[in-house]
This record gives C-alpha cells, structure tokens and sequence, in this order.
C-alpha cells in the first residue's frame, strides 16, 4: 500500500493550521508522533508561548484490560492551563479514545478557553464524538493494520504500516 | 523456588521485598514514579486510574506518617481507602490475622497493605489472599520495608544519576531495621559498587556482610568518600536491652555532625526514613542543612507508592 | 493368640542378627527365632517377606497433650500415630497442662494410655514443681508413679543453683536427669538460627553459644555431681563436638537429635515457612552435617521424633508469633531410613538409633528382640514410597516440614506385646 509522504503532510497542515494560530495559541503534542510534530510546528509556526507535551496513559480508558503502558513519560505542561487557546497535536487520529483521554487530562491542569484539534492523518472509524480541526489527509485503512509515524537520525519524518497486535490480557 | 511476589508472567503481583527483585522491575517504578511527581506537583493531584478500586490499610503496628502517604497515594489514584488500625479492634476480640484478611476480602477489597511488628507478615497474607488481590508490604518487623527503600532508589537517581559508581553509607541499627535491609537489596540489585553499614557491632545482623555490605564500626573510616549517606533512627528500646549505653554516647560515635559530613565527598546527599530524632542519630544543623534531601523524599514516597499501587493494579 | 511372622528380613541391633528369618510368638511374648517351636499352631500368620522385622521403635520425645492441651491433639489420635509409626515403646516430655509434677497426673497418665493396649507410655516427671524452676519436685514419689527420668522440657532452668541442686538431689537416687541445652538468656526472644537466613529474614536469632554456654554449664555440674544426664536434641557442630570431648574426658553423657534437624537446615526456612519454626532452630548446613557425623560416630546415640502436635490456627501465624514444633511419630522411621541411604550405612545401624539405643536410654526393657521379652515389633517394606499428606497423618498435628513430600519406607504391622495394634 502507498503511504503519504509524512513531510508533505506535516507542510500542507502546517499551511492549514497558519491563519488561526497567534502569540497566544499554545501547542500541545501527544507523544509520542504528536510531539514530534508539535516540535516542527511550533518551529514553523512561530509560536512564542513554550510548547507542552501529553502523556496519556494514566487517562486511558484500557488500565483494566492491558494494564500500564510500558513506557510511560512524565507529562510536561509548561505553562497556565486556565483560559489558554490549545491547538492538542496528535500523529493519527483514529477512534478518538487517545484524545478523550488528552482532553480530560488538560482540564486536570486547568480550565482551558478552547481546545482544538490538528492530525497529521485522519484514518476515521470513530468510536468516540471527536473530530479534528485541522488534517493532513484522510487515509481508509484496513482494520488489522495500524499506522504509525517515525523520525529518522536525520529528523525526517516518514509513516509506517504494521500489523495490529491484540491485547493478551 | 518460586518468587511469591511475581505472578506467572514474571510480573510483580504483589510488593513484599525488594530482595529477589530484578533490576528492570525496580526501574519500571522508578520510571513510574517519575510520571507521578509531576502529577503531585499541579493543582489537580489526582488521575483517575484506579477508580472504583478499594484499598485496605491494614495496619496490625500502629503508624500515622506510613498510612497517611499510603492513603494520600492511594487517593491521588482516585481509589477509594479505608483504614484499619487493627491493634485497636478486632485482633484484641481474639480474632486470628488470616481472619481479619479473609472478612475484608469479602468486600471486595483489591489491595491490602500491609504493616506487621512480625518479619514474615505480609508473605503470609500474600500467601492467603485470592488472586485478584495484590499485597504491599509497608514494613514486617525487622525483614523489609520496600516502598520506603524504594523511594530512597528514586531519591538517589534524582541527585545522583547513575547508580555504578556510588559509594553509599547506611548509618545505625541494621540489626532492627527494615529499612536497612530493604536497601541493602536495592541498593545491590541496582549495581551500587560499595554499600557499607556503619554500625557498633551490638547492631549488627550476624553474617550481615553476606548481604554484599562492607562493615565498619568506625564512622570517620565508614565516611570517606561517600556519595550518599542513609541514616537509620535509633529506638530508645536499644539502650533499655543493654546494647547501648545511652544516646549520647551513640551520638559521639555514630551521630552525623558537619565535622564528620565534611569527610564525606563535597556534594555528598544525606537522607533518612524520618521521624528523625534530632541530636541522637543527626545533628541539626545537618538535617536542615544544604546537603540533606531529608524532604524531598517525602514528597517523593508518594509518587513512588503511587507507581508501585498502579504497576500492581495493572498486572 | 499365636503369631508366626515368617520370611521377614530379621534386624535386631541389640542381638547383632541381621538375617532372614521366622519370629513365633506366644501370649504376647517372642517364644523363638528361627526354629519353630513343638506343637506351635499359628492363630495368625504374617507374610513378612521383602519386608523387615525389627523391635518397635522406641521414641525418646513424644508429646501426648494430655493432659490439658487437647485442643492440639488426644491421647487417642497420638496413640494411633505412634503405632502408624512403628512406635511401640515412648517417652512423653512433663509441659502438659498441669505438667508432670504430681504422681496422680502421672498415674492417671499411664492408666489411660494402658487401657488403649497400644504403645508403652514413659513418662518424663518434671525436674521442678509447675516446671517453674524454684522448688524440686518430689523425684523419688513420681519415680515410683512410673517417672523413668525428670526435665524441664522447654521451661529452661534460668537459676544454675536450682540447676546444680536438682541434678544434686537425682543424684543421690540414681535418677536420671534430662536436659534441653539451651541458655534462655542468651536465647532470648530468638525464633531462628543466628546465621545468614535470619538476617535476611530479619527473625530474631539463637546463637550457636546459647547451646554451648549451657551444654558446658551441664557437662561441668554433672562431673560435678556424678547425676546421670541426658541432652535433648542437641543442635550445633559446636555442641556435638563438646558432647564428644565431654565423653572422651570419660563422662557417661548422652545425648538425641530430632529426625528433622538430620535432614533440614535454616535454608528450608525459605519465605517464612512456619512448618520449619522448630526448638531448637534449624541451623546452618554445617551443623546439619554434624549432626549426621555425629550420628555415624557415636556421639550422638538416638534419634527421637519429637513429636509435637500443634493445631493449624496456632501455625497460620507470622513465623515468630506461631507454635515452634513439628507432628513426627508417623515420619521417624522414613527419616532415619533416608539418612541411612543417602550416607550409604547398613540398615541395622539405622535402626539401633530408633530402637536398642533409645531403649539403653530411657532404662526400659524395650528395643530388641530376644527370646522371652514382650513381643514389640515394627514390620516394614523399606522401599514403599508415601506421600505426606494430611488425611494419611494419624495424628491430629499436620504441621511438617514434609508435608506434600514422598518419603520412602512404610510400616506394614506394628504389634505391642503380642497384639497387632496396627495394620496398613
């Protein structure tokens, strides 16, 4: 299957996302693809305040069944939360359960003013009522594969296909 | 022999020692607890990851300070604690430990923890409970008190970074302490070069360098060159069964001052399990001083204990 | 009623015979050896062959629980188990409840284990009243109640004057006097051997020199009183090698071990198995190793069970808060069997250690099997393999550090003055 070039998509969302960011939009990436791009972003956008980044996995909706996530990353949220315009970054958008997730960990931090959405790729079957503000493409995949991005030494990034892994537990 | 505190997967299923703990288990709840201390440190200290879990504070040894991290632990997780201080209650209608560990885990307790004047304690209820329960030791007797050694690990990491190449010092009665021997593991397990327990020898465990200790009875000797320095609290007990003669002559010789930290390196940490008897095992002056990170490792003991109740849960 | 055992492999230390052979009993006593004696018509005929016939065991430490402690255990439930074990002759130390101190217990003790026709009962009377150790008891009333030797049991002698006067005072009658060799304050509230597992543990320990302090306090007051001691289960290197000195200086000391501490040692103790919570204390392999020389060489001349029934709530406990003791009448004979085979010595020597030797101990007319004397046997298949588990155990004590293991060697028959008192 043919994937996107990654950093054509990264340039035609960045080109999307211009005309609403201003010195007081904030970015936050979800890691690990998100905050990767979240960097490039908030390099390419100019964006003043400083950049934060998500760890979801003590709000995800699956501790029961797969229990903790192997690597788990301290979250780091750099600034006031309250009343903030945060444009959240995310690599894939998919069911949207990784978002709900994002969006109740932020209000742990914080009342934000809004909460907006920007994904690199939109592969829809949503299981959840979210949707993206700014995308990079609308890929349809097949449902045993998932997509994930990578950076190269160089920076470069670039998407990748693997087969889905079900939960043992 | 089988590990009792790993299920069959190899995974932690209950928190009793860390002896016979592997390093990568010790690290994945320090990584853990990395995660947490930012949690402690915004205004909404909860996550909610186990909501709708019941956790038991069994409390056979009375201990304000160890329940209250516990129970704070516990309810940033957004789990729902009860207390039980069961010197008070049903122990003294007769009622046997397994007993009392039976009724509770009809009501669908998920985790007890654990704290026992008997070394051996929590084993026996790990051994007993239903396997959806998940046991941690908050101190038996003399044997262990992983959680508090484990916060000490993290307290290390943070100042000090890499754990080969450290020379840490534990300080006081080893022979009583759970502590003591709840580092010692840890301390071994994650590659510290030279641990050595600095101790007069009416407190010191038989065969205690078998552990991987080196044992000095001199403190000025025991100091040199020291990265880390854990102090142990010394009970009044010790003087009243003729193993010392009072707390000021330990103090003279075992006691840290300036004048004996100042043999230690520069920039040496000094910690301890608190609640610190000034002026018997530490001097003042020190235990305020630039050098102690006696408090951040309060602070620290409940992210930690927040990493191991959710390693647990989620296995 | 006339038994004739026929085939059997004949092993009867006493009398040197190892050998196979026929065994004719008559009226509860053996009438020959061998040859079958005139106009004998066997009532009874038991196949031992592939089996051994051996005198049956005489097990120097026993506890019966009564009176007093029948919570733990019965008369009844632990007769059974003796004669399951092959045991037909055994002393049960005085800490009953009240302990051995009076001759009416003792009386009333020997009357009710008569009536079971099972094992010969021996007590021990206590050295002291209420075992307290301050007043003597009166020695020579509880001898003639049937006291075949005095102790403390486990109540130690904290006052070595007491201690000197009442080996003093056996003295003077020729009584014997059995000790436990332990100094309780060196003691203390130790549960474990002082060594690397307790300071893993974390339990508090015993030293090797609480056992050696009091070993050489007993050796020197018996050189100096001339009483006739006993050691109860003696547990170190160090304190087999004192017993050896003691007896090559010429002192006429002896001295037992307990089955498990042949074969188990601190490290058995694992993650605080209160099964191994045993007095004395398992201690490390080197004194094991010892013990076993010591066995092979002499210095140590019987092996008793120790048998200590103690209920399954009193052993559900953290190790130092639960009852030390193990249940052993129904292990001894595989015990001594196991540690026969894994050091290679011949079976008669094995059993002399659980038969004439004991019997030489306790005084009695018991453990061999000459011509004329009460029929007391043991009848076992040496190779039948069985598993210790709590339904099998006759006694009202499961509490092992075998439980759930196989052990080799199986009583078949035991028979007490000619009776067959048990049968698998």
């Amino acid at each position: 299957m043919n994937l996107p070039d990654a950093e054509q998509l990264l340039v035609d969302l960045t080109e999307r996302m211009r005309p609403d960011v201003t010195k007081n939009t904030v970015l936050v990436g979800i890691y690990t693809g998100g905050a990767w791009l979240a960097e490039r972003l908030h390099q390419d956008l100019k964006c003043i305040l400083p950049l934060g980044a998500l760890d979801v996995s003590f709000y995800r909706d699956d501790f029961r069944e797969i229990g903790l996530h192997p690597q788990v990353k301290p979250s780091d949220i750099p600034f006031e939360v309250e009343g903030r315009h945060i444009i959240l970054i995310d690599d894939v958008l998919y069911t949207g359960r990784t978002i709900r997730a994002a969006i109740n960990e932020l209000f742990d931090y914080g009342r934000p003013a809004s909460i907006r959405l920007a994904a690199l790729v939109d592969r829809g079957e949503r299981e959840m009522p979210i949707a993206a503000n700014y995308v990079g493409a609308d890929i349809i995949l097949p449902e045993d594969k998932m997509l994930a991005l990578e950076r190269g030494n160089d920076g470069r990034l670039s998407l990748s296909l693997y087969d889905k892994v079900s939960p043992e537990k | 022999m089988n590990n009792p505190q790993l299920n069959e997967s190899g995974e932690l299923q209950h928190l009793l020692t860390t002896e016979g703990l592997p390093a990568p288990i010790l690290l994945k709840i320090l990584d853990t607890a990395e995660s947490f201390v930012g949690v402690t440190e915004r205004d909404i200290k909860k996550v909610p990851l186990l909501r709708g879990k019941s956790i038991f504070n069994l409390f056979f040894e009375p201990s304000t300070r160890t329940r209250t991290t516990f129970e704070i632990a516990a309810k940033r997780l957004s789990a729902d604690v009860v207390n039980l201080n069961i010197a008070v209650s049903s122990q003294s209608k007769g009622e046997t430990m397994l007993d009392t560990v039976n009724n509770l885990s009809a009501m669908h307790a998920d985790m007890f923890i654990v704290r026992h004047s008997q070394s051996g304690a929590a084993h026996l209820i790990a051994r007993h409970v239903r396997p959806e329960i998940h046991v941690i030791n908050a101190g038996d007797g003399r044997h262990a008190h992983p959680t508090q050694a484990l916060l000490d690990m993290f307290t290390i990491r943070r100042y000090k970074c890499d754990f080969h190449n450290l020379r840490v010092a534990i300080v006081g009665d080893i022979l009583h302490s759970r502590v003591a021997r709840s580092q010692i593991h840890a301390l071994t397990t994650l590659g510290v070069p030279e641990v050595r327990v600095i101790s007069p020898k009416t407190l010191l465990p038989s065969k205690v360098e078998r552990l991987g200790v080196h044992v000095y009875h001199d403190m000025e000797q025991g100091l040199k060159d020291v990265d880390v320095l854990l102090m142990l609290r010394l009970q009044n007990e010790r003087m009243l069964s003729a193993r010392l003669p009072s707390a000021e002559e330990y103090f003279k010789h075992y006691g840290l001052t300036q004048e004996k930290l100042a043999l230690a390196k520069h920039d040496a940490i000094v910690m301890h399990p608190g609640p610190m008897n000034r002026g018997i095992e530490i001097d003042s002056a020190v235990a305020d001083g630039k050098q102690s990170v006696i408090l951040p490792q309060v602070t620290f003991g409940i992210a930690v204990r927040m990493a191991v109740m959710t390693i647990l849960a989620g296995n | 009623m006339r038994i004739f055992i026929k085939n059997g492999r004949v092993i009867d230390p006493r009398n040197g015979i190892d050998a196979v052979n026929n065994i004719y009993i008559v009226a509860g006593k053996i009438v020959a050896i061998g040859t079958e004696p005139d106009s004998f018509q066997a009532n009874h005929i038991i196949d031992a062959k592939g089996l051994v016939v051996c005198p049956g065991l005489v097990d120097l430490s026993v506890r019966l629980r009564e009176p007093g402690l029948e919570y733990k255990a019965t008369l009844e439930s632990e007769m059974r188990a003796a004669v399951a074990g092959g045991v037909t002759s055994l002393a049960c130390p005085p800490d009953t409840d009240p302990p051995l101190d009076e001759p009416g217990l003792v009386e009333m003790l020997k009357h009710r284990a008569k009536n079971l026709n099972q094992a010969h009962v021996y007590p021990i009377g206590a050295l002291t009243q209420g075992l307290k150790g301050e007043r003597l008891t009166e020695m020579a009333e509880l001898q003639d109640a049937g006291c075949v030797a005095f102790s403390q049991s486990d109540k130690l002698l904290l006052d070595t004057r007491v201690m000197m006067q009442a080996m003093q005072y056996a003295s003077t009658f020729g009584f014997r006097v059995w000790l436990r060799p332990e100094d309780a304050s060196i003691a203390d509230s130790g549960v474990a051997h002082d060594g690397e597992v307790a300071t893993r543990l974390g339990l508090p320990a015993i030293p090797v020199c609480a056992e050696t302090i009091a070993l050489s306090k007993i050796v020197l007051i018996a050189r100096e009183t001339g009483a006739k001691v006993h050691l109860c289960r003696v547990s170190s290197a160090e304190g087999v090698a004192m017993v050896r000195a003691a007896r090559q200086q010429g002192l006429p000391i002896t001295c037992d071990v307990a089955a498990n501490h042949i074969h188990l040692s601190e490290m058995d103790i694992s993650f605080f198995d209160s099964n191994c919570h045993l007095v004395p204390p398992l201690r490390g392999i080197s004194d094991r190793d010892a013990l076993r020389a010591g066995l092979v060489d002499g210095t140590i001349d019987a092996v008793c069970s120790d048998h200590a029934p103690v209920d399954e709530d009193a052993k559900l406990l953290p190790f130092g808060e639960s009852e030390a003791g193990a249940t052993g009448l129904e292990l001894l004979l595989s015990l001594i069997l196991k540690w026969a085979e894994e050091i290679n010595i011949p079976l008669a020597v094995a059993v002399a250690k659980i038969t004439s030797e004991p019997a030489k101990i306790l005084g009695v007319k018991a453990g061999d099997l000459s011509v004329g004397t009460a029929a007391d046997l043991c009848i076992f298949d040496p190779g039948q393999h069985w598993r210790v588990e709590a339904p099998i155990l006759k006694s009202q004590g499961k509490n092992t550090p075998f439980l759930d293991m196989e052990l080799q060697g199986k009583v078949k028959y035991t028979l007490a003055d000619g009776i067959i008192v048990y049968e698998d």
